[in-house]
């Protein structure tokens, strides 16, 4: 049997979570270090119409668990249904999304499954010498780095946060393999069930999908001047972010926070106001493609990290960037 | 009804650092603190008694200082605690952890059945939210992580209702009982021990579990029974970019966000 690399297809009510086409894209890198096919797990209740996404996305064989049972996310029929799968087809790698979804499964899966699991890696790579997967997160609230690796029990799992790795492209021409497989339980073996879902509007902003996001940290000084963070991001067609302290501080809510106990976030542009730059917030922006950090301290770590730095006051810099850009809006259009 | 909490003695992950040239984990003068989201879990359970009544009994693996965190948690309110504590666990990662825990609640239910497990979300200085899982599936528990409240039991059903942080909402779910459940930090805010209780707890003996005390595969504890490794801990590497620097000291402001804006332009962003 080749080796295989295996992602975990997550998807909810039908809709894809983009993590899995993100992990994908890493697969595929993996894959070709391991001469290994990559593979996609999806798992739900009519979902077999849309086995062939995760193909477009570069899976060379998608595996199918349909069930009504699955129709809605429960630990034990997921992990039920996905440890046999590997048990059949002994995947030597396996990821997963780290999202509440992913993290919750992944801890059941490997514990059936008595192998190593490492969660929320920021760096994957296969070791040349041992082909051993190499798994880099961070620890301690994210003070440290640790490269962790799992030497003989199979296959070597991990999690990743949304938007830590690139998004690959889509090409709709690919062919792919379609593996249907059953489930094999019935309701009475489940011992947990849904009674509502509630949806909260709150809860539902992610800024995670945003392309450009104004951040703001301690150094904004009140709550009130968020205002000129959110004129900014307005003219830019983004949304604001804020240091943990910010949040702390009661200034906005969790939903915008970003860094290691917040949100990960790559942006194609981000601004931060009076965020000194803790590695914790580092963690959670550094993937953005541009940075431009506004900073009244000059050793501010901030800086090491930005593309574009600006030493002073965040108040008359952020209206003079927003004053500017309006202009520049105004010519062209 | 017999209610179990796990709880973790973590070093306060803010203050660890590394030792740049040695590469080890520099932990000394760092305070040791009870995991918080432990304590989310605890006074979920507290309330739970105070509503319906129960014992409590903190369950803890760690060094011997450990006792701690289990006295800080008998001073608001738990009843018992135990702290399980050898050489033999030490560097056991979260599939050996979920392992010595899931038998010592083995054990502790011979003698005093569990109806519901209680854990925080996570651990601050691992990060992983891996451990409650475990735990579940080994005991072969239901499991309802990232609890934001308990609504309602249904004893003669031997069910539990419960409210759970999701993306974009919140699931209520039904759950049999024995159930694990892992909470987070929303749920509540955590009491403070009155100054009595506080003293008692301080007196009180915490029973410490060697591996001797129950039942336990020992090639599944510690770093044997860990299938990951550490291959090697640094400090976060800083990220390859020369910045331009521009100082309001010394360039106009119009000049700088203009500066800016061209450079955002020129990338292709608006």
């Amino acid at each position: 049997m080749k080796k295989s690399v295996w992602i975990f297809i997550e998807q909810t009510d039908g809709k894809f979570n983009d993590v899995s086409w993100e992990l994908l894209g890493k697969g595929r890198e993996l894959a070709t270090a391991l001469d290994a096919e990559l593979c996609g797990v999806l798992l739900g209740h009519k979902v077999i119409e849309m086995a062939e996404e995760p193909v477009y996305y570069g899976a060379d064989k998608v595996f199918v668990i349909d069930d009504p049972l699955l129709e809605y996310y429960r630990t034990q029929p997921y992990a039920h249904g996905l440890v046999a799968l590997v048990k059949e087809y002994k995947p030597e790698v396996f990821l997963m999304g780290a999202t509440y979804l992913g993290r919750d499964l992944s801890g059941a899966v490997a514990t059936h499954l008595k192998t190593g699991l490492t969660a929320d890696c920021t760096v994957l790579n296969i070791d040349e010498e041992t082909k051993l997967l190499h798994q880099t997160r961070p620890a301690f609230g994210g003070n440290i780095m640790a490269t962790i690796y799992c030497a003989s029990a199979r296959p070597q799992m991990a999690t990743v946060r949304p938007r830590v790795m690139s998004m690959p492209d889509r090409d709709a021409s690919r062919k792919g393999q379609i593996i249907e497989a059953k489930l094999g339980l019935k309701e009475t073996d489940i011992s947990t069930r849904r009674v509502e879902f509630v949806c909260d509007p709150s809860t539902s902003f992610r800024i995670e999908d945003a392309q450009v996001i104004v951040a703001g940290g301690r150094g904004i000084g009140d709550g009130a001047n968020f205002k000129l963070l959110k004129e900014l991001a307005d003219v830019l067609g983004g949304v604001v972010g804020a240091s943990r302290a910010a949040v702390d501080a009661g200034w906005l809510d969790w939903s915008h926070q970003v860094g290691q106990t917040g949100h990960t976030v790559r942006p194609r542009l981000y601004i931060s106001a009076g965020i000194s730059g803790a590695i914790q917030h580092q963690v959670g922006m550094e993937g953005s493609d541009m940075i431009i950090a506004i900073n009244k301290d000059p050793d501010a770590s901030i800086f090491k990290i930005a593309d574009y730095g600006i030493v002073g006051d965040a108040l008359e810099i952020v209206p003079a960037l927003t004053e500017a850009f309006r202009k520049m809006k105004g010519e062209s259009g | 009804m017999h209610l179990v909490v796990c709880v973790k003695q973590v070093p306060d992950a803010t203050e660890v650092k590394v030792d740049p040239v040695k590469g080890t984990l520099v932990r000394q003068g760092v305070p040791s603190i009870a995991n918080p989201y432990d304590m989310h879990a605890l006074e979920m359970a507290l309330q739970l008694k105070d509503e319906h009544g129960a014992k409590i009994t903190v369950l803890s693996m760690g060094p011997p200082q450990a006792t701690d965190v289990i006295k800080r948690s008998i001073s608001i309110g738990a009843d018992d605690g135990r702290l399980l504590c050898d050489v033999a666990f030490a560097g056991s990662d979260t599939l050996a952890t979920s392992y010595i825990l899931s038998q010592a609640i083995k054990e502790i239910e011979k003698t005093d059945p569990v109806d519901i497990v209680f854990a925080g979300k996570m651990a601050i200085d691992g990060d992983t939210a891996q451990v409650g899982p475990g735990i579940a599936t080994r005991l072969g528990y239901s499991l309802v992580t990232y609890c934001l409240g308990i609504d309602g039991i249904d004893t003669g059903r031997s069910v539990i209702k419960a409210r759970r942080q999701l993306e974009g909402g919140c699931e209520v779910v039904e759950a049999d009982l024995p159930v694990l459940i892992t909470v987070v930090k929303e749920a509540n805010e955590v009491r403070y021990a009155s100054l009595p209780d506080l003293i008692k707890s301080i007196r009180s003996d915490v029973t410490v579990w060697n591996k001797e005390f129950f039942e336990l595969d020992i090639p599944q504890c510690g770093l044997k029974g860990s299938p990951t490794q550490v291959k090697k801990i640094f400090p976060p590497p800083p990220k390859d970019v020369t910045p331009e620097i521009m100082n309001t000291g010394e360039t106009g402001l119009d000049e700088i966000a203009n500066t800016v804006a061209e450079a955002v332009s020129k990338a292709g962003i608006l």
